[in-house]
């Protein structure tokens, strides 16, 4: 250990691995992954929200997984929970949809309507 | 790089590991495996949370999820139920996280909550045994901190501000300590942690290493900057081998990391570690006989002046401190010494760990700011006694310390109160005693460690406590008179004032402080013959309540002695007090609560 950067540098990429164990109160993004939500592909829609969320260094956002979220024919589904504001909860989701919807809704803050259960329903 | 959606922490202390924890890791990797969540979930093994009597216990984050009495049954279930399919299994949660049907994390539970870790800040949220664990949570940027921004007399100026005492049972200020051996003459210097904690039922030192040794480690070389030392022993017991197995790793990793060894920080200064291992004699937890027995002679103090921190190791000044001290220190030198001082009381700063132990609900570690009140570590953090038992005495400080009553639950916990109340800080044990508890018989017992623990060397000690153990014996078998009481007052009073080290001078202390708030405990036992709690064996007499007893001869058939008589169905049992051995087989075997014994 030669400097105080050296120490910054591998304590950076030390926490991107302990980042979970921390509280925190930022979004809450959660997929659904009961039987009906991992036989329509909910998996790979998980993995590509943690990864982009780790891409883009999101500090505050937690990704988890819950149960049943009850509409199992718009599976995979996805729900944004915002302190502050409503619940959003986006149907039909794809890996490639996850990710747009990070940069669109969690990043910039903007809803993407015709992804989410009012435009199917 | 790999992603882990999801952590599952699970104890590898000592207390966990005793009930099956490393099973309980081989099988959660199994299972993962099985469901194809190796890569998305991790298995971590951490050090002590403290609730040890709920173990073994796992930690799923990121809800915090609190999973206790873990087994290996239920290692499936979460894997499948909460891991799969993110529902966690409310049954399988400890009892209190949950209220009302919601689920609490771990940080909401009452046992933590009223807590505040300090020294324990890592305990059971890293791997102890991995390096970069601890720089993640800000490991090793004190010493960065120390080396590049702060001279050596800052660093000193630091501890002394904050107001910590040490950690062990002394209570002397660190910072004084660090200065004295700053100060002193000398070509080489030397650091050493003492981890020779002995006292029974306490772990807080063991627990500290096991979770999180790097803390140690740092501290001990930022010791070393400070006085200008280059070697660094920590001295721990053998008896403690998951500690010593974690040291190690952590030793080697600091040293890969260049964070032992030559130049650290490029700021020309060198400091290694050693370990050396103690074969389990209280006594070289006082600080002259450990360091005798560091240096390979035989672990006996020695009269003091001179002082370590003049002459100490091999005659070199040398500076000690305990585990936790130690694990304090970086938290100082990062959040400041203002921090540090703006917890607990006047004149005990900071937070002090404690292992909770004997009739009480929570057992296990806790770590709460000075000055919080003995009812809240009991009842608040501790659950309560168990049973519905009514609480009798609260004892600190080991073998050293003394009994605090109920009449004193709400004093602050700090350094000088305790003294006050005739006990003691110590390490940090805290036995919690019930009305079942013998007040004479505790006293005894603490009496009959110390007498097997005293090295011999001084006379007050050597011959004094095993007197006084004599005349306990004498007591608890019934044979007591009054004078006894006087004698073992004038005796206790003595040792304390002429025994050559701490062992000696506190030897007395649980006999004294029973004596001043149980003495009508020891008058029943030698004017009465009566053991009012019902322990000493040769003061009770078992007996059956004729009115209440069914006539079933249960009891009979239990009995080793055949000393119950009766006929089954038709006369009431008797037991011959001639011949019962007083085992309490008969009363555990009645079913109607008919047999009494006093």
């Amino acid at each position: 250990m030669k400097s105080l950067e050296e120490l910054a540098k591998i304590r950076e990429e030390a926490i991107k691995k302990v980042d979970i164990r921390r509280e925190r109160e930022g979004t809450r993004i959660v997929v659904g992954m009961a039987t009906c939500g991992i036989a329509a592909g909910a998996r790979p829609v998980l993995m590509a929200l943690l990864e982009e969320v780790k891409v883009r260094n999101l500090k505050d956002v937690l990704v988890n997984q819950t149960g049943c979220i009850g509409v199992c024919r718009l599976e995979p589904i996805v729900e944004v929970y915002k302190p502050g504001e409503e619940k959003v909860t986006y149907v039909n989701m794809t890996p490639e949809k996850a990710k747009e919807m990070v940069a669109q809704h969690i990043v910039n803050g903007k809803v993407i309507d015709p992804y989410t259960i009012g435009a199917i329903e | 790089m790999e992603i882990f959606r999801s952590h599952v922490l699970i104890c590898g202390g000592t207390g966990c590991t005793s009930s099956g924890s490393q099973t309980l890791i081989e099988t959660f990797h199994k299972e993962l495996e099985k469901n194809d969540l190796t890569n998305e979930v991790k298995v971590v093994k951490t050090g002590c949370f403290g609730l040890c009597e709920a173990g073994p216990i796992v930690i799923v984050y990121p809800e915090g999820a609190f999973y206790s009495h873990v087994k290996i049954e239920d290692v499936k279930r979460i894997t499948e139920e909460h891991l799969l399919k993110g529902r966690i299994v409310k049954e399988l949660l400890f009892k209190e996280a949950i209220e009302e049907d919601k689920i609490r994390s771990i940080n909401e539970v009452d046992f933590y909550k009223k807590q505040k870790r300090v020294a324990l800040k890592n305990c059971g949220v890293i791997n102890p045994e991995e390096i970069k664990e601890y720089i993640a949570f800000d490991g090793y940027k004190a010493l960065g901190k120390a080396l590049t921004e702060m001279t050596r007399e800052e660093v000193i100026d630091e501890v002394k501000k904050s107001g910590l005492r040490g950690r062990g049972g002394g209570g002397f200020p660190t910072g004084l300590k660090w200065e004295f051996t700053y100060k002193a003459k000398g070509d080489q210097k030397y650091v050493v942690c003492n981890a020779d904690e002995g006292d029974p039922g306490a772990f807080m030192d063991r627990s500290v290493l096991e979770g999180d040794p790097h803390a140690v480690i740092e501290a001990m070389v930022i010791a070393g900057y400070a006085i200008g030392a280059n070697q660094g022993y920590i001295y721990v017991r053998a008896e403690y081998p998951i500690a010593v197995h974690r040291l190690e790793i952590a030793i080697n990793q600091a040293r890969e990391y260049g964070l032992l060894g030559k130049n650290i920080f490029d700021k020309g200064f060198d400091f290694d570690l050693e370990i050396r291992l103690g074969a389990g004699a209280f006594v070289c937890g006082e600080e002259t006989a450990l360091l005798n027995s560091i240096e390979g002679k035989r672990g006996m103090p020695r009269p003091r002046p001179p002082f370590p921190a003049n002459k100490g190791l091999w005659g070199k000044p040398t500076m000690l401190n305990n585990v936790e001290t130690y694990a304090n220190i970086t938290k100082i030198i990062l959040n400041g010494s203002d921090w540090f001082a703006g917890m607990g009381t006047e004149k005990s700063k900071g937070t002090k760990v404690f292992a909770l132990g004997g009739k009480i609900n929570n057992t296990g570690l806790v770590e709460i700011p000075m000055g919080t009140t003995l009812r809240e570590v009991i009842y608040e953090i501790g659950g309560g006694i168990p049973n519905g038992r009514a609480f009798k005495a609260v004892q600190t400080g080991g073998p050293s310390g003394g009994c605090i009553t109920a009449d004193h639950l709400d004093t602050p916990i700090d350094y000088d109160n305790l003294i006050a109340l005739g006990s003691m800080m110590g390490s940090g044990g805290m036995i919690v005693m019930d009305e079942d508890n013998c007040m004479v018989d505790i006293a005894r017992f603490f009496l009959d460690f110390t007498v097997d623990e005293s090295c011999g060397k001084c006379p007050p000690c050597r011959i004094g406590t095993k007197r006084m153990l004599e005349i306990l014996n004498k007591i608890t078998s019934g044979n007591g008179e009054m004078k006894d009481l006087d004698r073992l007052e004038k005796l206790a009073k003595n040792i304390k004032a002429s025994a050559l080290c701490g062992l000696g001078q506190t030897a007395p202390n649980p006999v004294l402080s029973t004596l001043r708030y149980f003495r009508h405990e020891y008058e029943a036992h030698v004017t009465e013959k009566r053991c009012p709690a019902g322990v000493c064996k040769e003061l009770l007499a078992y007996t059956i309540d004729s009115e209440l007893c069914k006539k079933c001869g249960i009891c009979a058939g239990k009995c080793p002695t055949s000393c119950i008589d009766g006929v089954k169905g038709k006369e009431v049992y008797k037991i011959d007090t001639e011949k019962c051995i007083k085992c309490g087989a008969c009363m555990e075997a009645c079913p109607f609560n008919a047999i009494d014994k006093k």
